[in-house]
């Protein structure tokens, strides 16, 4: 315990400034009023979706739960059920076998509800779309192929940074 | 020669690794494979691919002590079967079920003739060549067969493909009594996203953006197995700078994953401390990547014929900082998980496989060496960089949690010494390489690379133009998840994450 302590007083507090909302990154107009948002804003839920992901953005959504950016320390945390999410964040491209599945996780989630896309793949299909918008027989593509989508994050994969500030914009007011 | 048979006429490859090739009828594999695993071989790898102006062709690599013999069969274009080896080698039971759902090939005596990769909303065989995407879709249920457990209070625990975490999808279903595990069945696929026929409408260099995101935690170790099979082709070698710092790139992945997991193995058994602490001290190694090479993860910077980065004496310093600092911490943290009695109770002895079973069903990688399977590419075929390294494999006897959390403990103590020998080594700047533009025509190649979870492997076939025709890549995965199921019988529920997360399977490395 005391080596524990010792360690955690060393190490002291790492976590940085979180980033602004970015009105770039959004797909549709905020749809929910500013009351709403109040309430949002001081404690979102999200329910994290893996829709056929490389794993990569995977690696940077777990980062955002790091010291660093500190995720939990701006009220905002991952939950483990649909049912208890404010907000999807989901990663693409969306594979034919996880479109039923993300269909039903969506519908789970309760209203009002937001979804963020993350990652090229899942804004646009990204290196697993072929080139000459022909289909590929395992995916949809883009996530907002197959469910509704407020906000995209792009990158491959996006920082950190990014997907803090993808979550920030889907709740932040229209300035 | 690795193998002695009769119908077998085995001619050397120009590989990195000692790599043979032969062609043999479907009618002499079985007798063959049953030869290498009694001398102590096991499977790699099993994929097809369409050749129909000849037929069907399945390729098996088997790799025992002197190298890697990939055995490519013929199989008529009409009626495409082979034996069934799955009975020799446990690990190509899904190997032979994927083969099927893709490209219609058959293991004709096999007991076991379920799909693995196809679920039920397209049909067809997408990697034959004549595959007409837009009339493979359908919408049928999957109704896989799960086997039912009966007896008196027996239940089960259907789980995913949405998983309560941030976690890859696939589906798990637990029979269980009170919370003790009888039995565990998985059902993966779910991330199928067609990768290996994305490959075949792609330039050499498109190929190896998407071999570098196959998986994304292991993108270094896929870039370099597909450029390692690109040269392999070309019969070219990369520069000597290249390779090493090719090396240091993939210690580099293989410290950042070991760090994640190390501090996920600690929030599972609910030291949340564990968690912050590993988390910040993979973060200051994704940043220095950032900064050095341009990339957190490292995508992109391998490329056929080299490497897209290099290294200055002030880049240098910063990675030689970063080892002394990383040994200090990860010391002091490897002490205080070593002597909390909550962690430990709750590694000891938690989803053991014992090397008995490892051995038999062909365990590899990081788990492998857990359960005392001593087998690590960068020693057993010490491709150049790390002829000149030495790496000191890291195994350990008891194949249970702890064993594995040793094992990733002693294996980035290992990277950390590696990173520094190669930073010595890393001396006098040369020209900047030619990078590999194309492949010559009909060609085959194979790389293999020890990624942090095990051996990457990837082959590309070339076509009479030099245009990729077919490309295999092959996660360690394929191999370890059947053991996965073994690990957690007779363990309870409540042990499964932690037991998942000691060995961190892909699951978009085997759904491909």
């Amino acid at each position: 315990m005391y080596q524990m302590l010792k360690q955690i007083i060393k190490t002291g507090i790492k976590t940085e400034t979180p980033p602004h909302a970015d009105e770039a990154m959004r797909l549709v107009e905020q749809r929910l009023q500013q009351e709403i948002l109040d309430v949002f804003g001081g404690a979102l839920a999200i329910r994290m979706v893996d829709a056929g992901s490389c794993n990569g953005c995977e690696l940077e959504i777990h980062a955002v739960n790091n010291a660093y950016y500190n995720i939990e320390g701006l009220g905002i945390k991952f939950v483990a059920s649909p049912r208890h999410a404010d907000l999807l964040l989901v990663t693409g491209p969306v594979s034919r076998h996880m479109e039923e599945a993300l269909k039903r996780t969506y519908d789970a989630t309760p209203e009002p509800k937001l979804v963020v896309a993350i990652g090229d793949c899942g804004c646009s299909g990204g290196i697993f779309a072929p080139d000459d918008g022909s289909e590929n027989y395992a995916t949809c593509g883009k996530v907002s192929n197959v469910i509704p989508v407020d906000v995209v994050v792009s990158g491959c994969p996006p920082t950190p940074t990014a997907i803090l500030q993808g979550i920030l914009t889907a709740v932040s007011a229209k300035k | 020669m690795p193998i002695k048979h009769p119908n077998l006429k085995l001619s050397r490859m120009t590989d990195a690794i000692p790599a043979w090739t032969g062609e043999i009828a479907p009618d002499d594999l079985y007798e063959i494979c049953r030869q290498v695993r009694d001398g102590g071989g096991r499977l790699v790898a099993l994929w097809g691919s369409d050749a129909r102006q000849r037929g069907f062709m399945l390729h098996v690599v088997l790799v025992n002590e002197t190298g890697m013999v990939c055995l490519n069969v013929l199989l008529s274009a009409d009626q495409p079967a082979y034996p069934d080896i799955s009975r020799i080698f446990p690990a190509a039971n899904r190997m032979q079920r994927a083969a099927y759902d893709l490209l219609g090939i058959c293991a004709q005596d096999g007991h076991d003739h379920c799909k693995w990769l196809r679920h039920g909303v397209w049909q067809g065989f997408p990697l034959r060549k004549d595959f007409d995407a837009a009339a493979s879709r359908i919408d049928e249920q999957d109704n896989y067969p799960f086997v039912q457990v009966e007896g008196q209070g027996v239940h089960e625990i259907p789980v995913g493909p949405v998983h309560a975490g941030i976690i890859e999808p696939g589906h798990f279903r637990f029979s269980v009594i009170g919370e003790r595990v009888l039995r565990l069945e998985e059902r993966l696929g779910y991330t199928h996203k067609g990768i290996e026929k994305r490959f075949e409408s792609m330039s050499l260099q498109q190929g190896a953006a998407l071999a570098g995101r196959v998986s994304g935690d292991s993108t270094v170790a896929y870039a370099w197995a597909y450029a390692m099979a690109a040269e392999s082709v070309a019969g070219v070698t990369p520069p000597g700078r290249a390779l090493w710092l090719r090396a240091l790139l993939l210690e580099r992945e293989r410290v950042a994953n070991h760090l994640g997991d190390l501090g996920y193995l600690g929030n599972d058994v609910a030291l949340s401390f564990g968690f912050a602490q590993f988390w910040m001290l993979k973060e200051q190694v994704l940043r220095n990547n950032a900064a050095l090479f341009g990339h957190r993860y490292l995508m992109d910077r391998i490329v056929p014929g080299g490497v897209t980065v290099s290294l200055d004496a002030g880049g240098k310093r910063i990675i030689e900082e970063e080892c002394a600092m990383l040994e200090r911490e990860v010391n002091i943290l490897r002490g205080i998980y070593e002597e909390h009695a909550g962690v430990q109770d709750r590694f000891i002895g938690s989803g053991r496989v014992e090397p008995k079973l490892a051995a038999q069903l062909g365990l590899c990688g990081m788990a492998g060496r857990a359960s005392a399977q001593a087998w690590d590419a960068r020693v057993q075929f010490a491709t150049a960089p790390y002829d000149k390294l030495d790496v000191r494999m890291a195994t350990y006897r008891n194949g249970d949690v702890a064993a594995r959390v040793i094992v990733r403990f002693d294996e980035l103590f290992e990277s950390l010494r590696l990173q520094r020998e190669i930073l010595t080594n890393l001396i006098h700047e040369e020209d900047a390489p030619a990078l590999l533009e194309k492949l010559p025509a009909n060609g085959f190649g194979i790389g293999m690379v020890e990624g942090w979870r095990g051996e990457v492997m990837v082959a590309i076939h070339t076509d009479a133009e030099g245009k990729l025709t077919r490309v295999h890549p092959h996660d360690p995965s394929w191999q370890n998840w059947p053991l996965l199921e073994h690990a957690i019988i007779d363990n309870i529920v409540p042990d499964f994450p932690l037991i998942n997360k000691s060995f961190n399977l892909s699951y978009t490395g085997q759904d491909l």
